[in-house]
């Protein structure tokens, strides 16, 4: 029944990336990434990972689709058909596949326990996590303890992340047309322009 | 069940993953809109999640949160390393974007063979 | 009446909850999933409801960009502070074993501890990327 419900939602996924390959507005495209998230989170449910499942929820579907229709309200919303033939594209794509059709063709099957993955260190985690953190979560024990520097690292890419954006985005003031500084008059005329905006305190 | 049925089930986490692989690698080479590239860029990642994922789930088992009432789980090493990966893949997404927005600052277009005739004008 | 009416009583009402999620999703990190990085996503999920709603000079009236910029490495250098105090303490960098009497309890601190750190720099850091992207856009 697990096996199931994991097909479905797979399945789901392959037609929501086939429509947002073909999909020309980008705005459509964005939601239906947002859309592919949440059905990533759900097959994550579904392969037990409960904490990885919160976290592509709200990262992918939350802050990504944000960052996409932020980045989309200042750049246009539409695709125009590339003038160059996507053959070869489409070639490249489909040797790339066969290669990692021949490599996974070894792979143990789907939910088997006694693979190599579940063999040496991660029974070492499970029988630990309360001896020695107290913490039932294994999944935090093992990110914030036993592979603390790790998460140190992950943290520190958070932090160039955000430097790296601030930098690009407020670092050097955006080219303006108008020799007039904007105030507030102008501001306002922009706001009757465009209905809807109503962001003005 | 059939053994070409059971063989589908067994593997079918692999052929979504290399099918959904294969189709984001090609929306980032074939697509010229880098809006749309950064969107293959990040079904190319998740993707990759999910082939690391699909190994450690354990059939019977339950999720790893250690619980009087259960004793089989699975496997915890991979859901720590995909929770960086994510973190690390919205990071990089969110300074793509920024670049995007540069870029139509400073050329108009985000067209990917526009930005490159606009450069070698100039 | 404006039209945007029911979406400003219903964010009001909302926007509590959200804090009291983010927070109940990182204090119980280590019962149930959860941890620093969903949690800082939604709080600062939560702020940039109300910007979206409400309008960025109203957000930038509670968390101004100043607070954000600071809050960033102020994460990195609390879990960094764990680190060096855990070595100040005669352990390794990142050993929570010294700094309580008991090792568990050591390790409990020091993951609570690290978990604020990081919960601190993710939600700076994604309202501050928020932020730079709308004030271009402006």
């Amino acid at each position: 029944m697990e096996a199931l419900i994991n097909m479905v939602l797979l399945t789901l996924m392959a037609i929501v990336t086939v429509g947002i390959i073909r999909m020309k507005s980008l705005f459509g495209v964005v939601i239906l990434a947002g859309i592919y998230s949440f059905l990533m989170a759900s097959v994550m449910v579904a392969l037990d990972a409960v904490d990885v499942a919160m976290t592509e929820a709200s990262v992918g579907a939350g802050i990504s689709t944000v960052l996409f229709l932020a980045a989309l309200y200042m750049v246009g919303k539409d695709d125009v058909p590339s003038a160059r033939s996507p053959y070869v594209a489409l070639a490249l794509a489909v040797v790339v596949g066969a290669a990692l059709v021949y490599g996974t063709i070894d792979l143990p099957p789907f939910g088997a326990a006694d693979t190599p993955p579940n063999q040496h260190v991660a029974p070492f985690y499970l029988q630990n996590s309360i001896p020695q953190t107290t913490v039932p979560n294994v999944v935090t024990s093992v990110l914030a303890s036993y592979r603390g520097f790790d998460t140190f690292g992950e943290t520190v890419v958070v932090f160039t992340a955000g430097l790296g954006v601030l930098l690009l985005l407020r670092g050097r003031p955006k080219p303006r047309e108008a020799t007039v500084a904007k105030d507030d008059q102008e501001v306002l005329a922009n706001d009757a322009r465009t209905p809807g905006r109503e962001d003005r305190a | 069940m059939s053994p070409a049925l059971e063989a589908l089930v067994a593997s079918y986490n692999h052929w979504i993953t290399i099918f959904l692989m294969v189709a984001g690698l090609y929306t980032v080479i074939a697509k010229d809109n880098m809006i749309k590239k950064l969107v293959g860029l990040s079904l190319f990642q998740t993707s990759v999640y999910l082939l690391y994922l699909s190994p450690g789930k354990i059939l019977g088992g339950t999720a790893p949160i250690i619980a009087p009432e259960f004793d089989v789980y699975s496997n915890p090493l991979p859901h720590v390393l995909i929770l960086t990966a994510i973190v690390v893949g919205i990071a990089t997404i969110a300074l793509g974007l920024a670049l995007v927005v540069r870029i139509h600052e400073a050329y108009g277009t985000i067209e990917e063979d526009q930005v490159f005739a606009a450069g070698d004008n100039e | 009446m404006k039209l945007d009416l029911i979406l400003r009583v219903t964010t009001k009402l909302i926007l509590p909850f959200m804090l009291l999620f983010a927070l109940y999703v990182q204090l119980h990190g280590d019962f149930g999933p959860g941890g620093g990085f969903q949690a800082g996503v939604i709080a600062a999920g939560m702020i940039i409801l109300y910007s979206l709603v409400f309008g960025l000079r109203a957000a930038q009236r509670v968390i101004p960009m100043s607070v954000v910029m600071r809050a960033i490495p102020l994460g990195v250098l609390i879990y960094l502070g764990v680190g060096v105090v855990a070595m100040m303490k005669g352990g390794a960098f990142l050993n929570y074993s010294t700094l309580a009497s008991h090792a568990e309890h050591g390790q409990h601190t020091g993951i609570l501890l690290v978990e604020l750190g990081v919960l601190v720099t993710v939600a700076s850091t994604m309202v501050g990327i928020f932020y730079a992207f709308v004030e271009r856009g402006r």
